[in-house]
C-alpha cells in the first residue's frame, strides 16, 4: 500500500483527494500548508509526494526544493493551466512529474504509480555486469546507486530512470517522445519540458552544466544519448 | 480565419454614390486619369503651385511692362520730335524770307540750296538731311538720301500748310521725316501764303531708339526677376503647405500601424494648423477610447481567467471523487445511481470546460509558450491516433519515416490533429481520411499539410465563417457532445501559436475538410535543445 503526502490547502479538496485515493488503495496523509508538510516528511516517511503549488505561507515551490534538499522521495506538483511558468520552474525545483487540477483521481494515481515504479530497476537487462563505469561515472543497475568520481550522487526517481535508460545503450539516440514513455509512461504527446528539466537536473548532479557535457549528450533536432567517455 | 471562405463585402448603395459622384463628368474623368499616371512629384500640389505662381507672375510682369512701354516710348518719342520739329521750324522761318524761287529752275535750285544750307549749319551735329522742293527742282544737303518720304507724306504736305511728320523705320532705324511748306507773310498760317517751297528734314532717331532698347531690356530683367521671385514664393508657399501635409500623413501612416499617441505639432493659425490640431484631438479621442475598449478587453479577460481559477477549486474536490461516485452508483438503487452518474459525467464535463477556458485565456493573455522539438510528422500522426485507439477508423495517407520532419511544439499539435479527427469521426461520417503532405511554396518556404476529411454532411454554409469561433453553436449537424464548445477554436490558436494556418471547405463531393499548414523548420531556431523558453 503506496504512502502518499498531499500538501493541499483548501479543505474540501484535500478531503476528496484523500478520499479518492484511499479509494484507490493508498494510504494517504493530508497536509493544509508547506510547513506541515516538511515537518510529516520523516514522521509519516512517504513513498511519494503530491504538492500542491499554490499554497499559503511557505510555497510549493519552496517545499518542493527543502524536500530535496534531504530527500530523494519522488514529487508529484499539481499546477493549474495558466502556471505554465510554474510548470518549468517546479520540474527545475526537483518535481517528478505534474498533474492539472482538476485532476481524477483515477488519473493521479495513475502517475502516482508510474512514478513509483522508476524506483524498480526493471531498465536493465540482467545480463549486465553488476556495476558500469562510464570514466568516472559508475552506475550499479542492481542496487541503484550512482557514485561519480566515488562520491555517491543522490538522484530523484525520474532522474535516475532517465539515466539508466540512456545507459543501457550508449551512443544511441533517444527521441524526447520515447525518454517520455520509457520514464515517464506517457503514451500520449506529453510536455517534453519534463525530460529537458530532467536533464538539466540530472546534468546539475554529475557537475557538467558547463559548456560540453560529456554523458547526456544533445544530438539537435533528435533528442538525447549517453555517451561513454 | 484564413480558410478557404471568401465573404465578399458589398458596397452599400449611399457608397456606391459617392463613387460615382467622385467620378464626375467626361473631360474631368480624363484628366484625373492623365493626372494619376503622372508620378506624384509631378501631379503635386509643389509644381501646380509653382505652375500657377509663374505663370501670374509672367501675365502680371509683362501686362504692366507693355503697357509702361507704350506710354513710355511713345513721350519719348513725342518729346524728341516735338522738338525736332520746333528747332526745324525756326531754321526754316530764319532762312524763309531769302528763298523766293524765280521761275529759272537753276536760280531756284541755288536759292534752295543756300536755304538748305542754312538751316543745315543753324543744326550741326545732329545728323540733319535737309532737302527743298519747290516744284520739280530740289536742293538738298549734306547727302541725297531721301528715300524715306513717303508719297503720302508729300501729298499731306502738299495739301496742309502745317508741318507734317512722320516716323519711319529703315533697316531697323527709326527716322523722324518733318515736312514743312515755307510761307511768307503773317504769323501763323492763316495770314500767310503758300511759296510752293516745302522743306523736308530726315533725322535718325538714335537716341531714343537706345532708350527704348534699355527700356525693353529693363522690362526684360524686371520679368526675369519676377518669375524666380515667383518660383521662389511658389515652393515657400508650397512647402508652408506640403510641411504640415506630409507631417500628416507620416502620422496618419504611424497611427495606421498602431501608434496611436502620435501627435502633430501646430505653429500657426491658418486652416493647416486648424487641420493638424483636428487631428490630435481625433488621435487623442481615439486613443482614449482604444485604451477604454482595452481596459475592457483586459478586464473581460480577467474576469474568465478569475472566474476558472474560482471555479477550480470546487471542481479538484469534486474530481477527486467522482470515481468514488461511479463505483458506487452500480451498488445504489435506480435513481440514486443514476443521480450519481449525472453527477460525476457533469463533473467531468465541467473540468474539461475550465481547463479549455483556461487554455483560451493563456491564449489572450499572450502567455502561452511552444516547446519546439524537432519530430517525424508520419510517426507522430500515427501515435497521436494510437494513443486514442483510432488507428482502426481513420484511412491514413502518409509519407515513409524520416521524409517529414519539422519542429513543432508536440504537445500542441497532438491537440490539434486528435481534436480535427475527433471532430470527423463524431460529426462526420467514415471513412474519416488523414493526409500529411508538403507544399512548397518558394525555394526557401514550404509547409507541412494535414488534412482530416470525412464523408458526413459537411458545415452549413452559414457556419463556415464563425466555424473557428467560441462557443459557436454550428447547425444540428454538427451538435457539441461532450465537447466545451472551445476545441475548434484552442486548435486555430494552437496552430497559429506555430506560424500556421488552418482553414475549413467543404469538398465537392460531400463531407469537411480541414486543413492545417505549418511552416516546416528542420533544426534551426535555438541551438539548446535544453532551455524549455517559448518560441516567442
Amino acid at each position: 500500500m503506496p504512502r502518499v503526502l498531499i500538501v493541499e490547502d483548501d479543505p474540501d479538496v484535500r478531503k476528496a483527494v484523500q478520499l479518492g485515493l484511499r479509494h484507490q488503495g493508498h494510504d494517504v496523509f493530508a497536509a493544509g500548508t508547506g510547513e506541515e508538510g516538511l515537518e510529516q516528511l520523516h514522521p509519516f516517511h512517504p513513498d511519494v509526494v503530491v504538492l500542491d503549488l499554490m499554497l499559503p505561507g511557505m510555497s510549493g515551490l519552496d517545499v518542493c526544493r527543502r524536500i530535496r534538499v534531504r530527500d530523494q522521495v519522488p514529487i508529484i506538483m499539481v499546477t493549474a493551466k495558466g502556471d505554465d511558468i510554474d510548470v518549468v520552474v517546479g520540474l527545475e525545483a526537483g518535481a517528478d512529474d505534474y498533474v492539472v487540477k482538476p485532476v481524477q483521481a483515477r488519473v493521479l494515481d495513475a502517475r502516482i504509480r508510474a512514478v513509483l515504479r522508476r524506483q524498480d530497476a526493471s531498465v536493465s537487462d540482467a545480463v549486465r555486469p553488476r556495476a558500469e563505469a562510464h570514466g568516472e561515472l559508475v552506475i550499479d543497475r542492481a542496487g541503484l546507486v550512482v557514485t561519480h568520481r566515488g562520491e555517491p550522487v543522490a538522484l530523484a526517481p525520474s532522474e535516475l530512470r532517465l539515466l539508466l535508460t540512456l545507459s543501457a545503450s550508449p551512443g544511441q539516440v533517444f527521441s524526447r517522445q520515447q525518454l517520455l514513455e520509457a520514464v515517464w509512461e506517457h503514451s500520449y504527446y506529453g510536455d517534453i519540458r519534463l525530460v529537458d528539466a530532467c536533464v538539466k537536473r540530472l546534468r546539475g548532479k554529475l557537475g557538467e552544466l558547463g559548456g560540453d557535457p560529456r554523458y547526456i549528450q544533445t544530438v539537435r533536432g533528435f533528442g538525447y544519448r549517453f555517451g561513454s567517455p | 480565419m484564413r480558410g478557404r471562405r471568401s465573404v465578399r463585402p458589398r458596397t452599400s448603395p449611399r457608397e456606391r454614390e459617392t463613387v460615382t459622384v467622385e467620378q464626375g463628368p467626361g473631360p474631368e474623368k480624363f484628366f484625373r486619369r492623365v493626372l494619376e499616371k503622372l508620378p506624384l512629384p509631378v501631379r503635386g500640389l509643389r509644381s501646380r503651385l509653382v505652375v500657377a505662381f509663374v505663370l501670374v507672375a509672367m501675365a502680371s510682369a509683362l501686362s504692366a511692362g507693355a503697357v509702361a512701354f507704350r506710354e513710355a516710348r511713345n513721350g519719348v518719342l513725342q518729346q524728341s520730335q516735338d522738338s525736332v520739329i520746333r528747332q526745324f521750324r525756326a531754321s526754316v522761318d530764319a532762312v524763309a524770307a531769302d528763298i523766293s524761287p524765280g521761275p529759272d529752275p537753276a536760280y531756284t535750285r541755288k536759292v534752295l540750296q543756300t536755304g538748305v544750307q542754312q538751316v543745315l549749319s543753324a543744326n550741326q551735329s545732329q545728323g540733319w538731311r535737309v532737302l527743298a522742293t519747290y516744284g520739280s527742282v530740289r536742293a538738298y544737303a549734306p547727302r541725297a538720301e531721301f528715300d524715306k518720304l513717303s508719297p503720302e507724306l508729300r501729298r499731306s504736305v502738299d495739301t496742309k500748310r502745317a508741318a507734317v511728320f512722320q516716323r519711319v523705320n529703315a533697316g531697323g532705324r527709326p527716322y523722324l521725316v518733318v515736312g514743312m511748306p515755307v510761307t511768307y507773310g503773317g504769323v501763323g498760317s492763316t495770314g500767310s501764303s503758300l511759296s510752293g517751297v516745302v522743306m523736308y528734314l530726315v533725322v535718325p532717331q538714335n537716341t531714343e531708339q537706345a532708350y527704348v532698347e534699355a527700356m525693353v531690356s529693363a522690362i526684360e530683367r524686371a520679368t526675369l526677376v519676377a518669375l524666380v521671385l515667383a518660383v521662389v514664393l511658389a515652393l515657400l508657399a508650397a512647402s508652408g503647405v506640403l510641411r504640415p501635409v506630409r507631417a500628416l500623413r507620416r502620422a496618419t501612416r504611424r497611427m495606421a500601424e498602431g501608434h496611436l499617441d502620435v501627435r502633430l505639432v501646430v505653429d500657426g493659425s491658418d486652416e493647416l494648423a486648424d487641420l493638424s490640431r483636428s487631428f490630435n484631438h481625433m488621435a487623442a479621442a481615439l486613443e482614449l477610447s482604444v485604451a477604454e475598449l482595452r481596459r475592457l478587453e483586459a478586464r473581460a479577460r480577467r474576469f474568465v481567467a478569475d472566474v476558472s481559477h474560482e471555479l477550480r477549486t470546487p471542481l479538484a474536490a469534486m474530481s477527486a471523487v467522482t470515481d468514488v461516485l461511479d463505483e458506487n452508483a452500480r451498488h445504489l438503487n435506480r435513481d440514486t445511481g443514476e443521480a450519481l452518474r449525472l453527477i460525476s459525467d457533469g463533473t467531468n464535463r465541467l473540468s474539461v470546460l475550465v481547463n479549455d477556458l483556461m487554455e483560451i485565456s493563456r491564449f489572450d493573455a499572450g502567455a502561452a509558450e511552444l516547446s519546439l522539438d524537432e519530430i517525424d510528422l508520419a510517426e507522430f500522426v500515427q501515435y497521436t491516433l494510437a494513443a486514442r485507439g483510432w488507428q482502426g477508423r481513420v484511412e491514413t495517407r502518409l509519407p515513409g519515416p524520416g521524409v517529414l520532419r519539422t519542429r513543432v511544439d508536440p504537445r500542441r499539435l497532438d491537440v490539434v490533429v486528435a481534436n480535427l479527427v475527433g471532430n470527423a469521426l463524431r460529426h462526420g461520417a467514415p471513412p474519416v481520411r488523414l493526409t500529411l503532405g508538403v507544399r512548397q511554396e518558394r525555394a526557401d518556404v514550404a509547409w507541412a499539410v494535414i488534412e482530416v476529411t470525412d464523408n458526413g454532411p459537411g458545415i452549413a454554409e452559414d457556419a463556415m465563417p464563425h466555424i473557428f469561433e467560441r462557443f459557436y453553436k454550428a447547425g444540428t449537424t454538427r451538435t457539441r457532445s461532450e465537447s466545451s464548445g472551445l476545441g475548434l477554436a484552442i486548435t486555430a490558436e494552437n496552430v497559429q501559436l506555430h506560424s500556421g494556418r488552418i482553414g475549413a471547405a467543404n469538398r465537392p463531393g460531400g463531407g469537411a475538410a480541414f486543413t492545417v499548414e505549418l511552416p516546416l523548420h528542420r533544426d534551426s531556431a535555438t541551438a539548446d535543445h535544453d532551455s524549455t523558453g517559448g518560441a516567442r
